[in-house]
């Protein structure tokens, strides 16, 4: 330690990425090391897009949210002149905290421990007894520090500290047509959050990103989840039982984007034009045959339709490092320490703001929020035991290797199309590998991290 | 036009409008003092309920536990503050019968994953206060629960509170619902899938 370099700008001694990360395989440290945990929040948490939080939860000005990038405690707000900030959640004094209210409505934020006050655009609006200080507070370096690019797309916002960073339309290329597609089947193009489903678990945090595209898992992972949708007769079609045979001769497909993000998509197993298809294979939900049928009496000419709006679209689409849409979910993903990580699997309901649903919206969000409540349930708690058990495993030092080899070396497996997009089969482990070469060139490249104070 | 009987546990046609009115109604401001019932006959009866419930949960005894729930039922794990309203929030856990039987069927799986090995649990509901509704038929009962769960060499707890709402059937009480709201229904939760 010779004092001189800050973590920052450290090197990550002692771990070589070229070795650590292979083409057929990965090393159990990157799951494991406090160190590569530490750096990973700076090289790949500061150095790309992150989902920090979405327009629904501050539809206002003076709107906050709470919000963390990485381990950095924000404050997401729309301030008062309508301008989407993201604030770090520390006051410019000594440190503490500014906001300790989870969401609200806030012109201002004052400090609990001294007093000090910023407006919601984050600059220092007073002290307690300035003639204490020989100087006054007009320097922005009292200001709170934030984000210093915050973006939205369709309503997703993010935010990154890097300046090198490309626009956050390039950083997302190809996944942005699949969140434009999952948005835009819902009327005026938006969807509203309502509450999460929040689960924890012991384990990585890419141990989340590792499985979102991951369709070799489902039928052992979810085999409880399977047998119990498979348990009344007539239910064949339900659920995720386009699983039951080998999904790789199924017309679902895992496509990698580049920049670390992923896509699985299950859409192949249902006719996409026509109506009602999606709500033939949605799984059983509390109240969804009172509903059906009150929504088939009342809207006989648009009733299929309404009723896609209740059920989902089979499609994961990830977007690396911490976001994933499943089904209707928005989950979040928030890396705690090495082994403890967050995921918070949002709601997300129907607006209709033009009337257009011809008043059936409630009816539409009455079923949605109950076929949204099954997979947290059923199905993740099952995965994320799993993870659990993947950490446990990969205590054994001496063996080294995680596999990510599943269809390398197979002939024809593979399209890659003009924007360099690889399609390959519904269990292919290629996401991983592809993913994992963004992750060692990320974690050997240093971010030009910066935070804005000037408003 | 009469409805048509439906098989609550094969079909969800009860949660309806009035159901879910009945619901948000009948969870809002119903701990009153002038509500509350302090026979202690009754109290103890209610009480009685509340710990068999938890011995049939402690010990696994699922069916029987099913078997204090009326056909047309709730089992109810709010996230938000007091319940919400379940029609435009979605909840830890909204089980009519169906997802019921459906829970249960998956926790008695060899392939449940999150409960293998099966958390062993103790629980201890306490507290229990009674209050009557205008249906003298139904009361609603607040108890305190505290649940030690023990996993695979981990130890962890559930505590919060639950409201029962409770039918007499002319034989026997028989809930209507239960709600279970968690100290920590807005925080992350580590594999939740024991029945509170």
């Amino acid at each position: 330690m010779d004092g001189l370099i800050t973590p920052r700008t450290s090197p990550i001694d002692g771990y070589d990425f070229d070795y650590l990360i292979q083409e057929d395989r990965v090393h159990r440290q990157i799951y494991t090391e406090e160190p590569i945990f530490k750096a990973e929040m700076n090289r790949v948490f500061g150095a790309v897009w992150v989902y920090l939080g979405h327009e629904s939860q501050i539809p206002n000005n003076d709107d906050f949210v709470q919000t963390w990038l990485g381990q950095r405690p924000l404050v997401l707000v729309r301030d008062s002149t309508g301008k989407i900030r993201a604030l770090y959640n520390r006051c410019t004094h000594r440190g503490s905290t500014v906001c300790r209210q989870v969401s609200g409505s806030a012109k201002a934020f004052q400090c609990p421990y001294h007093g000090w006050t910023f407006l919601n655009s984050g600059e220092i609006r007073g002290v307690p007894w300035p003639e204490g200080y020989a100087e006054d507070f007009s320097d922005s370096k009292f200001n709170l520090a934030q984000v210093p690019r915050v973006d939205s797309y369709r309503g997703f916002i993010f935010g990154t500290l890097n300046m090198d960073a490309p626009p956050l339309l390039d950083y997302l290329g190809p996944v942005a047509k699949p969140l434009a597609e999952w948005v835009d089947r819902h009327p005026g193009g938006k969807v509203s959050l309502c509450n999460a489903n929040r689960l924890k678990l012991h384990g990585n945090w890419k141990l989340v990103y590792d499985n979102s595209a991951d369709g070799y898992h489902v039928v052992f992972s979810h085999r409880s989840l399977l047998a119990m949708e498979n348990r009344l007769e007539g239910a064949d079609e339900k659920g995720m039982t386009f699983y039951k045979e080998n999904p790789d001769s199924a017309p679902m497909y895992v496509y990698y984007f580049g920049n670390g993000h992923h896509f699985k998509d299950k859409r192949g197993n249902v006719e996409r034009d026509k109506p009602g298809a999606l709500w033939e294979i949605e799984g059983v939900a509390p109240g969804m045959e009172y509903f059906e049928a009150k929504l088939r009496r009342e809207h006989p000419a648009r009733a299929n339709e309404f009723l896609d709006l209740a059920a989902s679209e089979p499609m994961n689409i990830n977007v690396f490092p911490n976001l994933h849409i499943l089904g209707n979910h928005i989950q979040v993903v928030r890396p705690l320490s090495v082994t403890e990580t967050d995921t918070t699997w949002w709601g997300t309901a129907v607006v209709d703001d033009d009337n257009t649903l011809d008043g059936a919206v409630d009816d539409i969000n009455a079923i949605r929020m109950r076929t949204q409540e099954g997979f947290p349930n059923f199905g993740e708690v099952d995965d994320l035991m799993n993870f659990e058990q993947i950490q446990v495993g990969l205590q054994a030092e001496e063996d080294e290797w995680a596999y990510t080899h599943r269809g390398l070396g197979l002939p024809d497996r593979y399209s890659v199309d003009e924007a360099g997009t690889i399609k390959g089969p519904a269990t292919d482990e290629v996401f991983l590998r592809e993913y994992f070469k963004e992750y060692r060139r990320l974690m050997t490249t240093e971010p030009d991290i910066q935070i804005a104070r000037d408003i | 036009m009469t409805a048509p009987e439906h098989d609550p546990s094969r079909s969800s046609f009860y949660i309806d409008d009035d159901f879910y009115r009945d619901l948000v109604d009948g969870f809002t401001d119903w701990q009153t003092d002038t509500a509350e019932i302090t026979d202690p006959a009754q109290r103890d009866a209610c009480r009685n309920l509340l710990e068999r419930e938890a011995r049939y949960l402690d010990d696994c005894r699922f069916d029987d536990w099913l078997g204090m729930f009326a056909p047309h039922c709730l089992y109810w794990v709010p996230a938000s503050k007091n319940g919400g309203d379940p029609r435009h929030e979605v909840a830890v856990a909204f089980d009519d019968r169906r997802r019921l039987e459906d829970r249960v069927f998956r926790l008695t799986s060899p392939y449940a994953w999150s409960q293998q090995p099966v958390s062993r649990t103790s629980r201890l509901v306490s507290n229990v206060a009674v209050f009557g509704t205008d249906d003298p038929d139904i009361v609603m009962t607040r108890a305190s629960f505290l649940i030690s769960e023990f996993q695979a060499g981990d130890y962890r707890s559930w505590a919060g509170w639950y409201g029962h709402r409770l039918h007499w059937t002319g034989d026997c009480w028989e809930f209507l619902v239960k709600q279970g709201n968690l100290i920590n229904y807005d925080q992350n939760l580590r594999n939740p899938s024991i029945i509170l």
